[in-house]
């Protein structure tokens, strides 16, 4: 049965290129057959994008076009009176401009750290197996696991870093680490390098493993510096897996949630909404209204796609790509 | 080859959009119940007393209330055929569990909720009509009636008083005598309420302060400075709750004296502007406070358990009286309940003056019967009727928007005590503006 499938796939492939010629109506009953057979192996694929992803965007599309409460459910279609009640509200504003400053403090900081750490545990030398798992292991938190963990951290009745911080003069040892904007900012952004730095250093790791050795030779033989390599061989040919990270984080970062919801609420006075945030707020809190909720998704969901092709488009990842 | 250049692009596509979409549909299931009235429940009307026939009912409560709750219950079950499970909600999740269960019909048979979110619940069409079961009620009129109304909407009654929370002013004795107060009489007004946070500042000792307050929690803010406010004879809200009066000249008093402090070496304890309600309570009892207003449910404790002596007293106005907020939960029967008889059985005996006395009373907690509060606490310490009597001159403060307004993480009412308090006092007009903007219909 197996051996079937890539046959198949050839001959239509062929048939498709080549046109008709001859025996057309057996032709075409195997070729139908083998429609059907093709239909039958992405079914389960077709259905899984279907009801993961098609249907719940389907149903936020009506939603945000509809007066939709979280007790009382759907009651008539408005369009587009939560497009305008979300663009009016005073609150996006702070929020976006909050979470574009949050998403490019992590990126800045999280890009160079996880490129370093890689570039350090690359050869396996002897210490470096301890050296990767150590660095590894907070990525096998949730977020939400490690927010609470640095949520007792920073408390000023039980954490350790207030006497820390306090002794070395940099805070009040009875206020909150979390309590100042900047405080809570930075606290945030602590807590996701911690989090995050291991994950991407494994992503970058393999693309430097990728790179063919000879290409080092070659430069050494050339009298290339190290500093020559990485600049010549490591970045050009690392660029698909920075493109990468660099999409993974920044749509993470715009998409920032948990940690925020656990370490600050948003607080102090709003100073650390970011947009998701915001839509919770409008789900759950404070307006209770799914359709401006859904409303401000749709937003998120087109900045979110026009973001990313941007960027894939900027770092030509896609012409290249396609060349090589 | 078009394939490597598609992939991360639709990567990134489908990550960003399941992960938005995933958050903004989990509330809802497509259904949509569009039951837009209070009423509902398919059961003809039962009065009396209802129905004990060994029915298992479902019943929610919130955390802060969890002791309370589970008295009434345990007591419940211990005399009943029916057995109600209680089960108990983390307090920020309230809002969005009852949402999702609203609209998947699996509302608990009772529910009970903070009593400022009931009027919204209500309008919503959570609960069950009750008005002929509360109607039938013997003692209707000996009930504290702020849970009542919450719950009533064109006349028609849907919740009564579940547990009552109500605020009162504390002071620490032991610390008065030190900075030289008479340690029986706590501040009649507001102007001493300053005076004597001031005079224990003046103690200067380490994490002593004089006052506290909890700035970032707009839930407590209420339940500690509107009763100052209701106290000299003014409004927060009109009566439909559609517009607030936070710039009035008590309210601009309470953020003075709570300024005033502010500027004190001392005057309110460390971290009262970052509080963010989690640990509020914790300072006084702590024996760092000397005077401030405090919910009552955390008073009694102290009585035997704190390290010093506890002086209770009614929350003064600016020039004297008193008031509190009465806060806590109202109970109602939910929407979607099939046994509503039998979780009527439950409620009908809660407001009896029996288990309001063997529930609330003897456990030092308020009661909600006017009677028992008056009569049921003869072997209580003095100082729970002291806070018993502020019951009469106390208010619940009705809006349909009022947790959007005021209790709200980054509520504009929060905003408006930031800046007045420790900001931009300029603000506060602009602060009642935004406020007026939610609340407006």
């Amino acid at each position: 049965m197996v051996t079937h499938i890539p046959a198949a796939a050839e001959r239509v492939a062929t048939d498709a290129v080549s046109g008709a010629d001859g025996g057309r109506r057996r032709r075409r009953t195997r070729e139908r057959r083998d429609a059907l057979r093709g239909w039958a192996f992405i079914t389960p694929t077709v259905v899984l994008v279907a009801v993961l992803f098609l249907a719940p965007i389907g149903l936020v599309l009506v939603m945000s076009g509809s007066q939709w409460s979280l007790l009382g459910g759907f009651q008539g279609m408005n369009s587009p009176d939560n497009f305008r009640n979300v663009l009016a509200d005073p609150l996006l504003g702070d929020a976006v401009s909050f979470t574009l400053r949050y998403t490019a403090l992590t990126t800045v900081i999280l890009m160079p750290v996880a490129f370093f750490l890689a570039l350090l545990v690359q050869e396996s030398r002897r210490w470096n197996n301890l050296l990767r798992t150590a660095i590894l292991v907070p990525s096998a938190l949730g977020i939400a696991s490690a927010s609470l963990l640095f949520y007792a951290l920073y408390s000023p009745q039980i954490g350790p870093l207030n006497p820390i911080l306090a002794r070395l003069g940099l805070m009040d040892l009875n206020s909150s680490i979390l309590g100042t904007p900047g405080g809570a900012l930075w606290a945030t952004v602590v807590l996701i390098v911690w989090r995050f730095a291991g994950y991407y250093m494994i992503l970058t790791m393999v693309g430097l493993q990728a790179i063919p050795r000879e290409l080092y030779e070659a430069a050494s033989l050339d009298g290339a510096s190290r500093i020559t390599q990485l600049r010549r061989i490591t970045l050009p040919l690392l660029r698909p897996t920075i493109a990468m990270t660099l999409i993974l984080s920044i749509a993470g970062s715009l998409l920032a949630f948990d940690q925020f919801y656990i370490l600050t609420k948003g607080g102090p006075n709003n100073s650390t909404l970011t947009v998701v945030l915001l839509i919770y707020r409008y789900a759950f809190e404070t307006k209770r209204d799914l359709g401006m909720a859904a409303a401000l998704s749709v937003l998120v969901l087109v900045v979110l796609v026009a973001v990313s092709v941007l960027q894939l488009r900027a770092l030509g990842v896609s012409r290249k790509e396609g060349d090589r | 080859m078009s394939a490597t250049r598609f992939r991360p692009r639709a990567a990134a596509v489908m990550a960003g959009g399941l992960l938005v979409t995933g958050l903004a549909a989990c509330g809802g299931d497509g259904g949509g119940g569009g039951e837009t009235t209070g009423s509902g429940g398919g059961t003809a009307a039962a009065s009396g007393e209802g129905v004990d026939d060994g029915t298992e009912l479902t019943m929610w409560t919130r955390a802060p209330l969890e002791r309370q709750a589970i008295n009434a219950v345990e007591a419940y079950n211990a005399t009943h055929e029916n057995q109600v499970a209680l089960e108990i909600l983390p307090n920020d999740d309230v809002e969005g569990m009852v949402g999702s269960a609203a609209q998947t019909d699996s509302l608990p048979d009772i529910l009970a909720g903070d009593v400022v979110r009931i009027p919204y619940w209500t309008e919503q069409g959570i609960f069950t009509d009750l008005t002929d079961q509360i109607g039938s009620l013997e003692n209707v009129d000996d009930l504290q009636e702020g849970h009542i109304d919450a719950g009533t909407l064109d006349g028609a009654m849907h919740t009564l008083p579940f547990v009552t929370d109500i605020s009162v002013m504390v002071w620490n004795k032991d610390l008065y005598e030190q900075a030289g107060l008479d340690p029986e009489a706590g501040p009649t007004t507001l102007d001493e309420f300053v005076e004597h946070a001031q005079a224990v500042a003046a103690l200067d000792q380490d994490g002593v302060a004089g006052s506290y307050l909890s700035g970032q929690s707009g839930g407590a803010l209420v339940f500690t400075l509107l009763p100052t406010i209701w106290a000299s004879g003014e409004e927060v809200l009109n009566d439909d709750g559609t517009e607030a009066m936070l710039d009035g000249e008590a309210a601009q008093a309470v953020y003075s004296a709570y300024r005033e402090l502010a500027e004190t070496p001392n005057g309110l304890g460390a971290g009262s502007r970052e509080e963010t309600g989690a640990t509020w309570t914790a300072p006084f009892q702590e024996g760092n406070i000397g005077v401030m207003p405090y919910p009552y449910t955390a008073v009694t404790g102290m009585f035997e358990d704190a390290a010093f002596e506890v002086g209770v007293a009614a929350i003064p106005g600016v020039d004297g009286g008193g008031s509190t907020f009465l806060g806590g939960d109202a109970i109602g029967i939910s929407r979607s309940s099939e046994n509503v008889d039998q979780a009527w059985n439950f409620m009908a005996w809660l407001m009896s003056d029996d288990a309001q006395q063997t529930v609330f009373a003897d456990n030092n907690d308020t009661a909600a019967s006017l009677t028992v509060l008056a009569d049921g606490y003869a072997d209580a310490d003095p100082r729970t009727e002291v806070a018993n009597a502020t019951v009469a001159d106390g208010r619940t403060p009705v809006a349909r928007n009022f947790n959007e307004a005021f209790n709200a993480a980054g509520s504009p009412w929060q905003l408006l005590i930031q800046d007045a308090v420790w900001g931009e006092e300029s603000a506060i007009g602009s602060h009642n503006d935004a406020v007026n903007a939610v609340l407006a219909p």
